[in-house]
């Protein structure tokens, strides 16, 4: 690292010591929000430039809080779809502490999904408490496993996991293709490549049928919570996740202080995998009930923009998680009721991202907002 | 050799342990594949293989090679296990690299020859579409190299590429084909302007912006075509550049259809790596771009501005992959599909890694990368018993055993992704 980075991010560490309940709340609050703001108006300006006339611009952004917040059903919506995004946004806040920026969650979502359905549908007969706990471990074991190839690659040999996890991943799609095809796994009388359904000893329960049958909020929700607790106690209140830490703040120091770097990243690795698998366990256990080729519909992309979002913090993943739910299952009332293409949430979500990474830039659109001026950070 | 030099090499090496176990890792792959190329390519082959080596209207017609299957694969695991055994006994020269690259591409041809045993197969038409198919990952690849060169890590290149395809189908419609690749190559260079003023100017996570400029990209092209393109077809039609045969080399046989007999793209593929490695190695522009790579503030101290180089040089890298994209579109078919690069770009970046930062590495790793592509294609056609989709995930498995096994070799500029702050 050169002397005028470190330098300078030392000033910067110094100052918000100096002054931590402002800046925090700053960079915590007050930049995610003018995020939020600014990609919405930029997303209206892509709507114009697309022809679409402003009072379908006003119910669209109107629909997609219904389709968020509006109803029972849409809150529903929003956390069932936020229970992956979560989970494995936390695998890969976890990679983003000890270094390790894991592009392949998306990978490990696929083989997650894979172990879990393997075991859904192949023991019949088992009860629930063993058979449900047992599909979602299969699913956690197998991504866990699957994301240690690439920790222990980075490990032994120094290949950058950037390369190896986006290989993995390429690699995932095929090995799906490939089981979807295999008799004992395809659902028997199609030829289409549809996996058997998941016995319902192995589904994750679903919670408000009572209430009405269509909610499809499942236990995963749980799953979720208790995960973050989870990651929040590894990472800050055990000597693991200290090591992870202080390997990702300084590899130099952290292998100066005694930590083994090696069993570290293949640690961290693993246990970012394994919160993958298990987000894709989720998906097929909780929602699906089977696999089929692109099940995986871009969960472990959009967790590592959660993760990013979330500042790596297990508390501010839960929260971007939420809010990422809350756009996906709004899109999909927008497109309904607007006619919008739910691709929009794409780019909100992108614009949201480019915000919060670069907090000079929000500073430079929205000087009177904070404290310090974008022109005096150094 | 002689004992006495092995005697004085041998602390050396000991020293060397990376390199050793590398040796041990590459000895143990090329005897794998020996034993691989014996046991199921060559035991029990029968039957001539026979490669199609020109077509039928082609002008001068040469005559299918015929290989006889067994024997040649008995040959070929001869010579691996003795590349392997060779590998065990003396790791570590410089010769574990050329050797693991003949191993692999002996292997190749073993395969092919057992998977053709018996039939024929168009050797000719495999080689061209390879070349077809490296085009935009040696572009991607280019791009790479041109901004990891002066240390901005490129992941937006997938989006870069995803970007020139869109604006070459929408701008080739309304204007024709060179308008849209005009236009391809700027908005390229936009979106590398763009990264080089997050990553320069507002010291964003390199990282973090390329993966944000692949989101935007692809949430602003899908949704284009979805919300636009779906009514109004005409904006997403546009012409295709047809392959122009150069006079009399396109007649060679083999390599007259791979190389000569080819559209726009390829060719200007070809020509831009050329370019690029003059640019980068002969040229004090390319000396003042890698310095600022590799020591920023070495090069700050001699007068070069380094932010300027970096915006000049990852806006040409977001051209070139402009141009790449414009192939997806404009050089196949005409029309643009929700995410239709998947993923070309991120091969281009693991193409880069395996061409060591260097235009022309980039370029044969894509060829490989290519080859794999077509192989995958042509080998449905002769029905071997292993499934496709272990074959398309073969060159990816490929790629991380390189990366793995490169590295230590190769390295990347030495102030690769980090932000460059002057002192004032």
């Amino acid at each position: 690292m050169s002397d005028t980075t470190s330098q300078s991010s030392l000033t910067e560490k110094l100052l918000q010591r100096a002054a931590p309940g402002r800046a925090e709340f700053e960079d915590l609050v007050v930049v995610p929000i003018f995020a939020v703001i600014v990609a919405l108006i930029v997303g209206a300006f892509i709507m114009l430039a697309t022809a679409v006339d402003i009072t379908t611009i006003g119910r669209s952004y109107v629909a997609l809080l219904q389709g968020s917040l509006g109803s029972l059903n849409a809150v529903s919506e929003t956390l069932t779809a936020a229970i992956p995004l979560v989970l494995a946004g936390l695998g890969l806040a976890l990679g983003f502490r000890a270094g390790l920026f894991n592009i392949g969650a998306e990978g490990q979502v696929v083989v997650g999904g894979i172990a879990a359905v393997i075991v859904g549908f192949s023991m019949p007969g088992l009860p629930w408490i063993i058979h449900m706990p047992l599909a979602l471990l299969a699913g956690a074991v197998a991504g866990g496993l699957y994301a240690s190839i690439a920790g222990y690659l980075r490990a032994a040999t120094g290949a950058h996991e950037v390369i190896s996890t986006i290989m993995l991943n390429l690699i995932s799609y095929r090995l799906l293709d490939y089981m979807l095809g295999l008799s004992w796994m395809q659902r028997p009388g199609r030829s289409d490549p549809v996996s058997k359904s998941v016995v319902s000893s192995a589904e994750l329960p679903r919670l408000l049928t009572d209430i009405d049958p269509n909610l499809r909020l499942h236990a995963g929700i749980f799953l979720m919570i208790a995960a973050v607790i989870v990651v929040y106690w590894l990472l800050f209140k055990t000597k693991t996740g200290f090591e992870f830490r202080a390997s990702g703040e300084n590899p130099y120091a952290a292998r100066y202080a005694g930590i083994r770097a090696s069993l570290i990243i293949v640690l961290a690795m693993g246990t970012a995998g394994a919160l993958a698998g298990l987000a894709g366990a989720n998906q097929v256990l909780g929602v699906l009930d089977r696999t089929t080729p692109g099940f995986s519909a871009g969960i472990g992309f959009n967790a590592i923009s959660v993760a990013l979002l979330g500042r790596s913090h297990p508390i501010g993943v839960l929260f971007a998680g939420l809010l990422f739910g809350a756009l996906e299952a709004g899109g999909r009332q927008m497109q309904v009721d607007a006619g919008v293409s739910i691709d929009l949430i794409g780019i909100i979500q992108s614009l949201i991202i480019v915000f919060i990474a670069a907090p000079l830039l929000v500073r430079a659109i929205f000087p009177w907002g904070f404290a310090r001026p974008a022109g005096r950070r150094e | 050799m002689t004992e006495i030099t092995a005697f004085d090499i041998a602390p050396a090496a000991k020293l060397d342990t990376h390199k050793a176990r590398q040796a041990r890792i590459y000895g143990f792959v090329l005897i794998a594949c020996a034993v691989l190329v014996a046991l199921v390519f060559g035991y029990g082959t029968e039957g001539g293989a026979s490669f199609g080596l020109s077509r039928p209207r082609d002008e001068w017609v040469i005559p299918n090679l015929v290989i006889p299957a067994g024997p040649f694969n008995y040959v070929a695991a001869a010579i691996l296990a003795f590349l392997g055994v060779r590998q065990f006994m003396r790791g570590g020269s410089k010769w574990s690299t050329i050797s693991i690259a003949v191993g692999l591409a002996i292997t190749v041809a073993a395969f092919l020859v057992w998977a053709t045993a018996g039939k024929s197969f168009s050797l000719v038409g495999m080689l061209q579409a390879t070349m077809v198919r490296a085009v935009p990952i040696a572009l991607g690849g280019l791009a790479g190299v041109l901004s990891e060169r002066v240390a901005v890590v490129n992941i937006a290149i997938e989006g870069m590429l995803l970007a020139g395809a869109f604006t070459g189908a929408l701008m080739g419609s309304l204007l024709g084909g060179w308008g849209g690749l005009a236009c391809a190559v700027v908005i390229g260079g936009l979106f590398g302007f763009i990264l080089a003023s997050l990553v320069v100017t507002y010291r964003m996570d390199q990282i973090i912006a390329g993966v944000v400029i692949n989101l935007f990209v692809l949430g602003v092209t899908s949704y284009v075509s979805s919300q636009v393109f779906q009514p109004y077809r005409y904006l997403n039609n546009a012409p295709v550049f047809r392959a122009w045969k150069i006079p009399f080399l396109g007649d060679i046989p083999v390599i007259g259809p791979m190389l000569f007999n080819q559209n726009l793209f390829v060719y200007g593929a070809l020509v831009l790596v050329g370019v690029a490695t003059y640019y980068l190695f002969h040229t004090r522009y390319g000396l003042r771009a890698r310095s600022v790579g590799e020591h920023p503030q070495a090069a700050d101290t001699l007068g070069i501005n380094v932010y300027r180089t970096r915006f000049i040089n990852v806006t040409l890298a977001g051209m070139v992959a402009g141009f790449g994209g414009a192939w997806f579109t404009l050089g196949t078919v005409g029309r643009f599909d929700e995410n239709m690069t998947g993923g070309r770009g991120f091969i281009g970046l693991a193409a880069m890694i395996f061409g060591r930062w260097h235009p022309v590495g980039a370029l044969m790793a894509a060829l490989v990368f290519g080859f794999a592509d077509s192989l995958q294609q042509k080998l449905a056609l002769l029905r071997t018993p292993i499934p496709s989709e272990f074959l398309a995930m073969a060159p990816y498995i490929a790629t991380i055993i390189v990366v793995a096994g490169f590295v230590g070799r190769s390295r990347p500029p030495a102030a690769d992704g980090k932000p460059y702050v002057k002192e004032r």
